[in-house]
């Protein structure tokens, strides 16, 4: 019956598809943070009346930060198709899918972590020049160690922002839960496939969400 | 405590701007080495600039600043390095690495000079235990009281071995048990490590509890210096007058509301201190000039280890000639002295 050829269809497609959300979310994030991270500590260090002013990196590294950021994920991923095809190798699949994400999220995670290292007290980082530290001493003992639990909620938020950006991922041929329930819930009209779905993220959200709330109390001892 | 050498830091016209305002203004000043030196000011008077110039936390825009007898008037960020591990500092605020614990703060200027581990280690411990906190080594600073968290800034302060230890407000941000036992162990420091303290407040008490001399700031320039036994027996400048009124003597309100330029007797205020204050003055004005005099309010405080007095007394002016001669007698004996004005027997208390 129309309700036992879901069943089959889901115990088949479902699996994969969760497995495939979850190589694009994870790949493009470790990419994203490896990458964004270094340009964060650049922004926040050129930036006026910090570590290394240099007023022309800063605006510079700035504008493409924030063009990038501008643009709508599915926007950036047809733009950037061609560019997409000779990295890659191809304009679809899972591949180019994570090269888009990670392009999209590289500038969404630099501004968190430019903010979580503008939060660090001010006080902190007179305190450190005055023992004699280096710019570089200044950066790998204070800043990065004081903001880690805010950049670990900083990964969180942006895990949770490219899970919902995978959705798109299959008009792109990635796959995913996105493209399943897209295909099959949407286009072939099988509401059941996208219920089952929206609860798949629902709970893998949930399951982000606690698991980052859990690391970043972890790391953060500036409460009894 | 002072060593007569050379002295550590030397401040020829030292001048720093900010836009419009001058924070620290054509300043002189010579910092003997031991020594345990007050900067007093109140807000906006260019202390916490000035301390800053010392460790070049502030750039100097004009004058010359010498540190241990070399210029360092003109260095870069990158050149104060070798001079910074020489002087420690401590904040109002603490400022802790909130993210490491006790025994890796205390570390840190070490793991920056690039000491090993072991040894940064075992500096750190030593350190503790100096500081009093013993058995604290792996707490986090969020678990610690405000004078435990100064406490483990000092000891971070000390761990390179520095000549000179600057203190930002060290104690306003803690209550005054807190306070007096954080400058009693400065004082500590200072004895027994040699190490001069600059220290800035705008708390006249910090000064009396532990400075030897003091330097009073205002709008940047230095309005008096001295030695705080005489600053306190005899402040000059307005400003110095008026930072000493919370903690010296004054006459009760109630008083000043009945003065009169005529009356049964005579307020008089007096300052004395030194050899003079050790003694018996009152009595020995009864027998030189045969006024007894009624203490009204005041005392004798020991500051530097010397007594520094102040007192409003009154006495009978109906023989105004022997008057005359007790306020001179007073007048001869003490620093200051002054006749603020007159009450009638009935009225004074």
């Amino acid at each position: 019956m129309h309700f036992s050829f879901n069943y089959s269809l889901l115990l088949q497609t479902l699996p994969n598809a969760i497995i495939d959300t979850l190589i694009m979310t994870v790949s493009s994030a470790i990419l994203a943070v490896i990458i964004g991270l270094p340009i964060a500590v650049v922004l926040y260090s050129t930036a006026r009346g910090s570590l290394m002013p240099n007023v022309i990196i800063n605006r510079c590294l700035s504008a493409i930060v924030d063009a990038v950021r501008a643009i709508p994920f599915i926007i950036l991923a047809f733009y950037l198709l061609p560019v997409t095809r000779s990295v890659v190798g191809s304009g679809t699949g899972i591949k180019s899918v994570i090269f888009i994400l990670t392009i999209s999220a590289i500038p969404f995670y630099a501004r968190m972590a430019e903010m979580s290292f503008r939060n660090i007290d001010e006080g902190l980082i007179e305190a450190i020049r005055a023992m004699g530290a280096s710019r570089f001493q200044i950066i790998c003992n204070v800043i990065i160690p004081e903001s880690l639990a805010s950049l670990v909620t900083g990964v969180t938020v942006m895990v949770i922002a490219i899970i919902s950006a995978t959705s798109l991922a299959g008009y792109l041929g990635g796959g995913g839960l996105g493209d399943m329930a897209i295909r099959f819930g949407y286009q072939r009209y099988i509401p059941e496939v996208m219920t089952m779905v929206i609860i798949v993220l629902v709970a893998l959200n949930i399951a982000v969400q606690w698991c980052g709330d859990r690391m970043a109390n972890k790391l953060n001892h500036s409460n009894r | 405590m002072a060593d007569p050498a050379i002295p550590i830091y030397q401040l020829k016209n030292v001048s720093r701007r900010f836009l419009q305002t001058t924070a620290v203004d054509g300043l002189s000043l010579d910092i003997k080495s031991g020594e345990i030196l007050g900067i007093i000011g109140r807000s906006g008077a260019g202390k916490s600039t000035l301390i800053r110039c010392l460790n070049g936390l502030e750039q100097i825009d004009s004058g010359e600043l010498y540190f241990e007898g070399t210029n360092v008037s003109h260095l870069a960020e990158t050149q104060w390095a070798p001079y910074r591990q020489r002087i420690g500092m401590i904040f109002q605020h603490f400022n802790l690495l909130s993210s490491k614990r006790i025994l890796e703060n205390i570390a840190l200027p070490l793991k920056l000079a690039g000491v090993a581990k072991e040894i940064r280690r075992q500096r750190a411990l030593d350190l503790i235990e100096l500081v009093g906190l013993s058995g604290k080594e792996r707490h986090y600073p969020a678990e610690l009281s405000g004078g435990q968290k100064q406490r483990v800034g000092i000891a971070r302060a000390l761990a390179a071995s520095p000549k000179v230890l600057l203190s930002d407000e060290a104690t306003s941000a803690l209550d005054p048990e807190t306070t007096q036992s954080i400058l009693e162990l400065l004082a500590d420091i200072n004895k027994r490590l040699n190490i001069t303290i600059v220290l800035i407040t705008h708390e006249m008490e910090v000064v009396q509890a532990i400075a030897d001399r003091v330097v009073v700031l205002n709008k940047g320039k230095i309005v008096e210096e001295g030695e705080v036994k005489d600053i306190f027996a005899s402040p000059q400048d307005d400003t110095t007058i008026a930072m000493l009124r919370l903690v010296t003597p004054q006459l009760p309100t109630a008083i000043v509301k009945q003065l009169k330029p005529q009356g049964d007797e005579a307020v008089i205020e007096l300052n004395i201190a030194g050899q003079e204050a050790r003694q018996p003055f009152l009595s020995q004005l009864e027998h030189d000039i045969g006024l007894v005099p009624r203490i009204l309010h005041g005392g004798i405080e020991t500051i530097q280890g010397e007594p520094v007095g102040r007192f409003f007394l009154a006495l009978d002016s109906h023989d105004k000639p022997r008057l005359d001669k007790a306020v001179a007698w007073l007048t001869q004996k003490g620093r200051y002295c002054e006749v603020l004005g007159f009450v009638n027997n009935d009225s004074s208390q």
